[in-house]
């Protein structure tokens, strides 16, 4: 079932774009040959390792380096004193936008986002308190366990509800309170009314928990320095190269944009922890000149669980209103959004706008506002998880949906199917900042209930129920806004920097292409669907495509890899830069071939004259023709070389509804997902094998986080679950087989039509679970994970009858 | 320490210190980058290899155990040709790998397990991955992968569909 965007005025006859190929860069990750940032080690080598706080909340009272610097291969033992004149403090560059806010300073001016050492304090246990640098990994490693530092612990807050109480520890003198924003969106003295007004009125409190994101990659960075050209390159596992660069040179450094070369090599995934900025990533720079040999960093997993940048962590407290009949009126949520102990590089953005604009879902709400506390507490600081932002607002929403339907009696499927946004309201303003651009909400919504048999449940309970089972079917319908974005939008909403992207495309003499674009696979198979793009427009085979990426002096400007933005707002700037360079070429195919240019085809590798077959240029004449630069038509300069910029009108809204049936056991708890159906809106897909391979991923990703995930802090600060024996991501057992199917709406925003595709099954997968298990239990609410232990006591309670 | 093993076929001696991990010794000793580290303590299975003959975690084996052992590391898999052998090609016509890093663990083990296992059923597959973890894929097209190759194989558009 699609409605599928005609495309075949403008293309050649055989269709790349939308193509199952397979993604031309899987044989190299399969022989092992792909080079990621910690393969790489450049000649004489030093290594550099962090000693991290021991503490959530502490002062620094005496650090002794004596025995450390001592050790055998050991160059460098710096603390932040040292480093203090050196490196300046990292900076945020997403904000609450258009509220008051409060940050740590940053000489500059702008939001300050700590120091890169700490200086006489550390504020979370991932705080970096020494660097040592030695000869081998070994022998850096033997000096970190030769440091002392002796501590005065500090008391600590990691509960945001806490934090922002008066006498609560005080984490930074700037901020009062602990309180970054306080940023709100939509009406709240109109929802406030509704609320009053309304027959049916719901609260519910959820914690959407903290989660790791854990990509299987830990980050590393490699520094190196040459004093000849006064010039730096970083070698490092970064989505957002460019967006690196300019930071690291421009606003901790401190040195001129041109000084400073990014390489980002293959990356081992992110799920949206590999664009912040880090203190490894200056350190290893700044080492590299002062000790005059390249400077690696290689993260380990326990050092990962406690710095990397986690996800989610909002305390919700909401409510829904509407009719005995099923109209929802209002729904009004307030959260305390957990930054952690400083402001990541754009988690406050992210803890706000993109939660908060995002509480309506896919329905037509009359009064709708969100609030959001966002405040820092003594814990890793917070940043995106695949879904971020969207998923905690979504998780929210579906449970609330569940539980007004719950409340008048009526069916979730229908009470979703009678509020939802018809097909003919858009473009719909949601009353809290989005502009919803396109969408069938309830044709994806009737495509799940059907596919998954959703009106014949009750019999499968039944049977569940003769075999002591309990059986519980969850829907959980989405909109996520995707492809961020149009940077004046961007810029109100807080975002300190352009959002624009964009495509090189290059024909060689011999009439390959070359292709460069911004943003950075970390596992979105980039050289392939990017290539398919230009291949579409260009009607060249896909084998004789090169994609240039990942090297801040090959590639144009981009501002990296997230929010499934990539291939919404960087694949429109090469399908854009492809559209010139055959323009171009038809052009001067015309004045060659003596004809008009709207007389000139081009199909199959050779443009021709209408009507006058014996008038032909192929493709390869046409590159090389255009290379020589002989006899060129009249103001065109020589050469195929065009460079396209996207900025798109608006975001791009994606939407879909997913089906989850779970069967617990009523002795032991556990829960087993039965079936899983997933019906997405992407808008017209440019390669299937990879957004089905991405959909996959990311409803376990969502299903993980409502079963088994949650990263757990003492209430001193210190981290629990800091390896991958403590803190449970799924496993191959864990998954069961995904029933996909896809919707085709395009977005008007974009050339392509398309949409953000990769995180989105992530944004309605945990509340799907969640629903279908609630369902089954009868429980008002509880919150994830929803683990074996945490329902059998729930059974246990009393509930065993449900 | 001196050590003598076979890595990939090839006789190896090397001087490490008795601590030094197998997986630091192919990796930073040898060159062998292929094999990766993931997690460090035994759970991820991104550092996979065969010691004589069964898999190991080359993150949780000391180099100096490795004495007098046959190593294959995943650039030991290939043919000499060069061409994919039948689980990476079935790997790669399911798109069994996103992001690469968890894909050379996955193949070692993969391989062992239809060494022990040479038609195993989606709960053998699933049961076997236990130890080797991926946050792109969802696992599902590695299964399919090999349930692909054990049953006779589908085109890719219906190896993942």
């Amino acid at each position: 079932m699609s409605q599928t965007a005609d495309r075949s005025t403008e293309a050649p006859a055989k269709h790349t774009f939308g193509a199952a190929l397979l993604p031309r860069e899987d044989p190299a990750f399969i022989r092992g040959e792909a080079i990621f940032t910690a393969d790489i080690t450049p000649k004489n080598t030093l290594h550099m390792e962090l000693l991290r706080s021991d503490y959530g909340h502490a002062e620094i009272v005496d650090i002794d380096v004596a025995k450390a610097k001592g050790l055998p291969g050991v160059v460098a033992v710096l603390t932040g004193k040292d480093l203090a004149e050196k490196l300046l403090p990292l900076p945020c560059i997403w904000i609450p936008g258009g509220v008051e806010s409060h940050f740590p300073p940053h000489p500059y001016g702008v939001p300050g986002a700590g120091f890169v050492i700490a200086q006489d304090r550390v504020r979370f246990v991932g705080d970096p308190v020494v660097v040592v640098v030695a000869e081998t990994p070994y022998q850096a490693h033997d000096a970190i366990e030769a440091i002392t530092v002796t501590y005065k612990e500090l008391p600590a807050v990691v509960d945001p509800q806490e934090a922002v109480k008066d006498g609560a520890p005080q984490l930074h003198e700037a901020v009062a309170n602990n309180l970054n924003a306080y940023w709100t969106c939509g009406d709240e003295e109109g929802t406030d009314k509704a609320i009053g007004e309304a027959e049916v009125v719901v609260e519910m409190e959820v914690h959407n928990q903290r989660t790791i994101n854990s990509s299987l990659e830990p980050r590393a960075a490699i520094g190196e320095y040459d004093p000849v050209k006064d010039e730096y390159v970083l070698h490092a596992t970064s989505q957002s190269p460019h967006n690196h660069r300019f930071l690291l040179a421009a606003l901790v450094l401190g040195i001129p944009f041109n000084k400073l070369r990014v390489i980002a090599p293959h990356i081992g995934g992110s799920f949206g922890t590999k664009g912040y900025l880090y203190p490894d990533m200056p350190l290893v720079l700044f080492l590299a000149k002062q000790l005059g040999k390249p400077v690696k960093w290689v993260d380990t997993r326990a050092s990962l669980m406690r710095s990397t940048v986690q996800g989610r962590d909002h305390h919700q407290i909401a409510t829904i209103a509407g009719t005995k009949d099923g109209k929802i009126t209002a729904v009004k949520a307030t959260s305390y959004a957990n930054l952690g102990a400083y402001p990541s590089t754009i988690g406050p953005g992210v803890a706000t706008a993109l939660m908060g604009r995002t509480i309506s879902g896919p329905y037509a709400i009359p009064h709708a506002f969100c609030g959001v506390y966002a405040v820092f507490t003594n814990v890793v600081p917070l940043g995106a998880q695949r879904g971020s932002g969207r998923a905690e607002a979504v998780y929210l929403m579906e449970r609330l949906v569940d539980r007004f339907a719950e409340q008048i009696g009526m069916d979730p499927a229908e009470v979703r199917l009678r509020n939802m946004i018809e097909p003919d309201q858009f473009p719909y303003e949601n009353g809290l900042g989005w502009v919803y651009d396109s969408g069938q909400y309830a044709l994806a919504l009737e495509l799940a209930l059907k596919t998954s048999d959703y009106y014949d449940f009750g019999a499968r309970r039944a049977e569940a129920a003769a075999r002591g089972k309990l059986l519980g079917i969850g829907i959980a319908s989405y909109v996520a806004i995707c492809g961020v974005g149009p940077s004046t939008k961007m810029s109100k909403e807080g975002m300190l920097g352009g959002t624009w992207e964009s495509g090189n495309v290059r024909v060689h003499p011999s009439g390959e292409v070359a292709i460069t674009i911004g943003s950075k696979s970390t596992g979105q198979s980039h050289e392939t669907v990017f290539a398919q793009i230009a291949a579409e427009v260009l009607g060249v085979d896909m084998e004789t495509i090169t994609v240039y990426h990942s090297d801040t002096e090959k590639a144009p400007y981009g501002q990296g890899t997230y929010g499934s933005r990539s291939y919404s707002v960087g694949g429109p700037a090469i399908y854009m830069a492809a559209k010139q360079v055959l323009d171009k070429m038809i052009k001067a195919a015309a004045f060659w071939l003596g004809a008009e240019e709207s007389e000139v085809d081009y199909a199959n590798g050779t443009f021709s004259v209408k009507g006058q077959p014996d008038k032909t240029k192929s493709w390869s004449d046409m590159a090389m023709a255009m290379w020589y630069g002989w006899n060129m038509p009249p103001n065109m300069a020589p050469a195929l070389d065009e460079t396209a910029f996207f900025d798109p009108a608006d975001f791009n809204y994606p939407f879909g509804s997913h089906v989850a049936v779970v069967e617990i056991d009523k002795i032991s708890g556990e829960v087993e997902v039965k079936r899983y159906i997933a019906v997405n809106d992407s808008g017209p897909i440019g390669n299937p094998v990879v957004v089905r391979g991405q959909v996959e991923g990311s409803i376990l990703h969502g299903m993980g986080q409502a079963l088994i995930e949650k990263a757990c802090f003492d209430d001193k600060g210190q981290l629990l679950t800091d390896d991958l024996r403590t803190y449970a991501i799924p496993r191959a057992t864990d998954s069961v087989n995904f029933e996909m199917d896809f919707t085709e709406t395009p977005c008007p925003h974009n050339p392509l039509g398309v949409k953000g595709a990769g995180e989105t099954a992530t944004v309605p997968a945990a509340v799907a679970i969640s629903n279908a298990i609630h369902n089954a239990l009868g429980a008002v609410n509880l919150d994830m994970p929803l683990t074996p232990e945490k329902i059998w006591t729930f059974l246990q309670e009393g509930n065993a009858d449900r | 320490m001196r050590t003598d093993l076979t890595v990939n076929g090839e006789q190896v001696t090397a001087d490490v210190e008795p601590r030094v991990l197998l997986v630091d010794l192919l990796r930073e000793t040898l060159g062998l980058t292929g094999t990766k580290v993931g997690c460090d303590t035994g759970q991820c299975g991104s550092c996979v290899v065969k010691l004589n003959n069964r898999t190991v975690k080359s993150c949780a084996v000391l180099a100096v155990q490795a004495q007098g052992s046959d190593v294959v590391s995943v650039e030991g898999v290939n043919p000499p040709d060069q061409a994919l052998n039948p689980i990476q090609q079935a790997l790669r016509d399911a798109h069994g790998t996103q992001c690469g890093f968890c894909t050379p663990g996955m193949v070692i083990s993969l391989m062992e397990l239809l060494e022990v296992n040479p038609k195993p059923d989606e709960q053998e597959i699933r049961t076997w991955l236990t130890g080797n973890l991926c946050r792109c894929t969802g696992y599902n097209p590695v299964v399919r992968a090999v349930l692909d190759l054990v049953n006779g194989a589908q085109t890719p558009e219906e190896a993942t569909r």
